[in-house]
């Protein structure tokens, strides 16, 4: 095997993974039956993250990649959050 | 020293019909030709309806075309300039070439990929153009395709979006390719700090084009689903907000004037120290430069719209950021004059051509200031200030270094060279011509004619008469400079390996490079600039 | 000198290949983003008219076959082929179902008229007429991944059962299920900005 390969993930890992994915599913769909104003959306997308990070460095090897590609998805991630927070100097001061 | 005769990876390999072995080749310098004609023949034919355009304006009221006939014409050219022209330009015809030869690499990292991205690119184009000649007749909003307009207009916009996705995604393609080659296929010895500084140019732009496309994919996507379906996500009338368009377009379309420039100022870098025969001045500043550029040029895209009724503090906000890629586009400016400082300056073809970059992109970038700046923009927006101070940065920015390139590059490539004395002269007519036909047009701005009429009142007559006078005369130097490059490349003198005895790696495989580039990964000793070691890896 | 195959140099590609479909969505969650700060009272009542039972039980099936890829990507790395091409098939199975109950969903939808052009959905508030709009173009685009992804599988475990990927040549089927995740971390956000929305 050549040293650009990674060691496989154990079934036992991946499925854990799983099952945490599943229970924050459940978190995120009881928090949103509670009316906590603005919070719910920040809520929503707090969750959304912390799955999407199992899934990223877990799921998708990134824990075990170079961390050049970590410190890349971190770029790309930090472009759409500018995108979106500089068009709100706009959208909120109109 | 390679035998006379040798033709390298031009060499018909008679495995298969000769168009084939070029079409579907997935070697990476054959790829970068068929952009390079590609791209010139785009270029040829964006010219001509510039001219078109310029023999309207010559005279106020209708010359040669009515109305709606200039509409299209101006789309078409902004379209073909941008998308076909600009934009692949540099980085699919000489970052092809040039990058796997200038790290030590065979190849780049997905070939197949890259002549994917070709075949999509000529797509596209192809499309482009049947949304001319099909639907309901040529588009007609402008190459920023804005709304309400574009989603209304009963021309052919839908084929001329699409074509613009599918060539955006062919950009992406290159993109993706670009970053992995650099990352993964540099050859032993030629760690960061060796790259040339074309290659931290291509570094740069292939990140932007990663990342910005997509957005102006998506854009166009939502222009598509108004007009067939019609969700009226931009509509006021149904609570859409035209305005977000606009940011949506810009934010790709701003970042993409440094897809455009970046590699053109990464081109300069490799001119100037060859011939000034000194070590380039500042390398690391250049090369962080580039990534400034590209990740400033990010967050600037508002600065298009200070008077589309975005709020104030957005204009304010957009109007800062704007000023502050000043700086590092200067930092490039400063250190190319301080290696041009007390070096031995050779005034060669591509030199002239690379110091006439920095001369009209010095004047586009500070008339750039004007309109950065929200309260002298809204007096010249829309003018034709805008346009020649676009064209001062495009034209005589990227379209200049890309002509520096070709004649920087052509001998590396067909191992020929080309007439010194016309080139000079086709130089001299180009730099005269381009002057006469955009300084003008900034003057007649600042007093008030705005773009995109094919009219206009009798006063401005003057300076569009000489401007188009100018058009002529550029047109005169271009057709001059293509003949002279095609008789070079024919039937030139023999350029010898290394002719301009510069010291990047391109330059230590014969001229034109073998099929293979490097027979074995070079061990790369020196950096980029130490013109004492030119020809060695 | 040839080349030789770079599995990092591969998986590096699709990284960045995947970082553009990232911004691609990002256009539409910008929208999205815009719209909620400017409708937030039509945007709640649009999310409830939206089915949360087929929306969980479709982002059940996501993180489903994002375990199941995973699994056979580890499976077909410790050897087991036959395993591995069995989870291949459930995940291909999971892609299917999904979209069954999108065009459920959206068959729902249209038999209540919003769609475009129907009377419902023109009656409705402007700020709800921007919700389906743009749940119709995102849910649709996710689709139109979801069948990429699919089909992308599909070609992968031809090629496994095939002999051509293999545990010592496994970037085929790492890169696929690379592509497949994404499509599960899109619907990761979709899925509570859209179905729960109070």
């Amino acid at each position: 095997m050549n040293q650009t390969a990674h060691q496989p993930l154990s079934f036992r890992c991946l499925t854990t993974v799983w099952f945490l994915l599943l229970i924050l599913t459940g978190i995120t769909v009881g928090v949103a039956r509670y009316d906590l104003g603005a919070i719910n959306v920040w809520a929503a997308l707090g969750i959304a993250s912390l799955k999407a990070s199992l899934v990223v460095f877990y799921f998708m090897h990134l824990k075990s990649e170079p961390r050049m590609l970590v410190l890349c998805l971190f770029v790309a991630l930090l472009t759409l959050a500018t995108f979106i927070g500089l068009t709100f100097f706009d959208v909120l001061y109109r | 020293m390679a035998k006379q005769n040798d033709r390298g990876f031009l060499q018909a390999s008679n495995r298969q019909p000769l168009l084939f072995d070029w079409i579907f080749s997935v070697d990476h310098k054959r790829i970068g030709l068929l952009y390079l004609y590609s791209v010139g023949a785009f270029f040829l034919s964006g010219v001509l309806l510039g001219l078109l355009i310029r023999l309207e304006l010559i005279a106020p009221g209708p010359t040669i075309a009515t109305a709606q006939t200039y509409n299209a014409l101006f789309t078409l050219h902004g379209v073909v300039m941008i998308f076909l022209f600009i934009i692949p330009g540099i980085p699919g015809a000489f970052g092809n070439i040039m990058l796997p030869l200038q790290i030590g690499a065979q190849d780049v990292a997905f070939p197949r990929l890259n002549l994917l991205s070709w075949w999509l690119y000529i797509l596209g184009a192809f499309m482009a153009l049947t949304s001319l000649f099909s639907g309901g007749g040529p588009p007609d909003t402008g190459w920023t395709f804005y709304v309400p307009f574009s989603s209304e207009t009963p021309t052919n916009v839908s084929l001329a979006l699409l074509a613009v996705f599918i060539i955006g995604f062919s950009s992406i393609l290159t993109g993706v390719n670009f970053v992995t080659t650099i990352h993964r296929l540099r050859s032993p010895g030629m760690h960061w700090g060796r790259l040339p500084l074309f290659i931290w140019s291509l570094y740069a732009t292939a990140w932007v084009q990663i990342l910005a496309t997509p957005v102006l994919g998506i854009t166009v996507v939502l222009v598509m689903v108004e007009r067939i379906i019609g969700f009226g996500l931009f509509d006021p009338a149904r609570g859409g907000d035209p305005i977000l368009y606009q940011h949506l377009f810009w934010i790709y379309s701003h970042p993409a004037v440094y897809i455009m420039v970046l590699p053109a100022m990464g081109v300069i870098s490799e001119i100037i120290p060859v011939f000034s025969r000194k070590p380039t001045f500042g390398y690391k500043a250049i090369a962080a430069s580039s990534v400034a550029i590209a990740a400033a040029g990010s967050l600037v895209w508002g600065h298009h719209m200070f008077v589309s009724g975005m709020s104030d503090t957005a204009i304010l906000i957009f109007s800062l950021l704007t000023f502050l890629v000043a700086i590092p586009s200067a930092v490039k400016v400063f250190n190319w004059v301080a290696t041009l400082y007390r070096g031995s300056i050779s005034l060669e073809p591509p030199m002239l051509f690379a110091l006439a970059f920095v001369f009209l992109f010095s004047i586009g970038g500070l008339t750039g200031l004007i309109l950065g700046s929200a309260s002298t923009d809204m007096h010249v927006h829309d003018t034709h200030f805008v346009v020649g101070h676009f064209h001062y940065v495009m034209f005589g920015g990227t379209g200049f270094a890309f002509f520096a390139a070709l004649h920087y590059w052509l001998p590396k490539i067909f191992g020929r060279l080309y007439n010194m004395k016309i080139a000079t002269v086709a130089w001299a007519i180009i730099f005269v011509g381009f002057n006469l036909l955009y300084f003008p047009m900034m003057l007649v701005g600042l007093r008030g004619m705005p773009r995109r009429y094919y009219d206009y009142l009798p006063h401005f007559q003057g300076l569009n008469m000489v401007s188009t006078i100018g058009s002529w005369v550029l047109a005169i130097g271009l057709l001059l400079m293509f003949i002279n490059l095609y008789r070079g490349m024919r039937r030139g003198a023999f350029a010898g390996n290394n002719p301009w005895q510069a010291a990047t790696l391109e330059w230590v495989p014969t001229s034109p490079p073998p099929e293979e580039n490097f027979s074995h990964p070079p061990q790369v000793t020196h950096g980029p600039y130490d013109l004492e070691q030119a020809g060695k890896p | 000198m040839t080349m030789q195959p770079d599995a990092l140099g591969a998986r590096i590609g699709m990284w960045l290949f995947l970082f553009s479909e990232l911004l691609l969505f990002g256009g539409l969650f910008l929208l999205y983003a815009v719209y909620l700060a400017r409708y937030p009272a039509d945007f709640a009542a649009g999310g409830q008219q939206l089915d949360a039972l087929l929306g969980t039980g479709n982002t059940l099936l996501l993180i489903t076959s994002s375990l199941t890829v995973a699994l056979a990507l580890s499976a077909l790395q410790q050897g087991r082929r036959q395993l591995c091409q069995i989870l291949l098939c459930a995940t291909i199975f999971a892609s299917l179902l999904f979209l069954t109950i999108k065009g459920v969903e959206w068959q729902a939808k249209f038999a209540h008229g919003i769609f475009p052009g129907g009377t419902e959905l023109e009656s409705l508030p402007v700020g709800q007429q921007i919700f389906f709009g743009l749940y119709f173009v995102t849910t649709g685009l996710h689709g139109l991944h979801v069948l990429v992804g699919a089909a992308l599988l599909l070609w992968t475990l031809g090629l496994t059962h095939r002999g051509q990927v293999t545990a010592e040549n496994s970037v085929m089927l790492e890169n696929g299920a690379l592509y497949w995740h994404l499509v599960d971390l899109i619907w990761i956000f979709i899925f509570p900005l859209y179905y729960l929305l109070l």
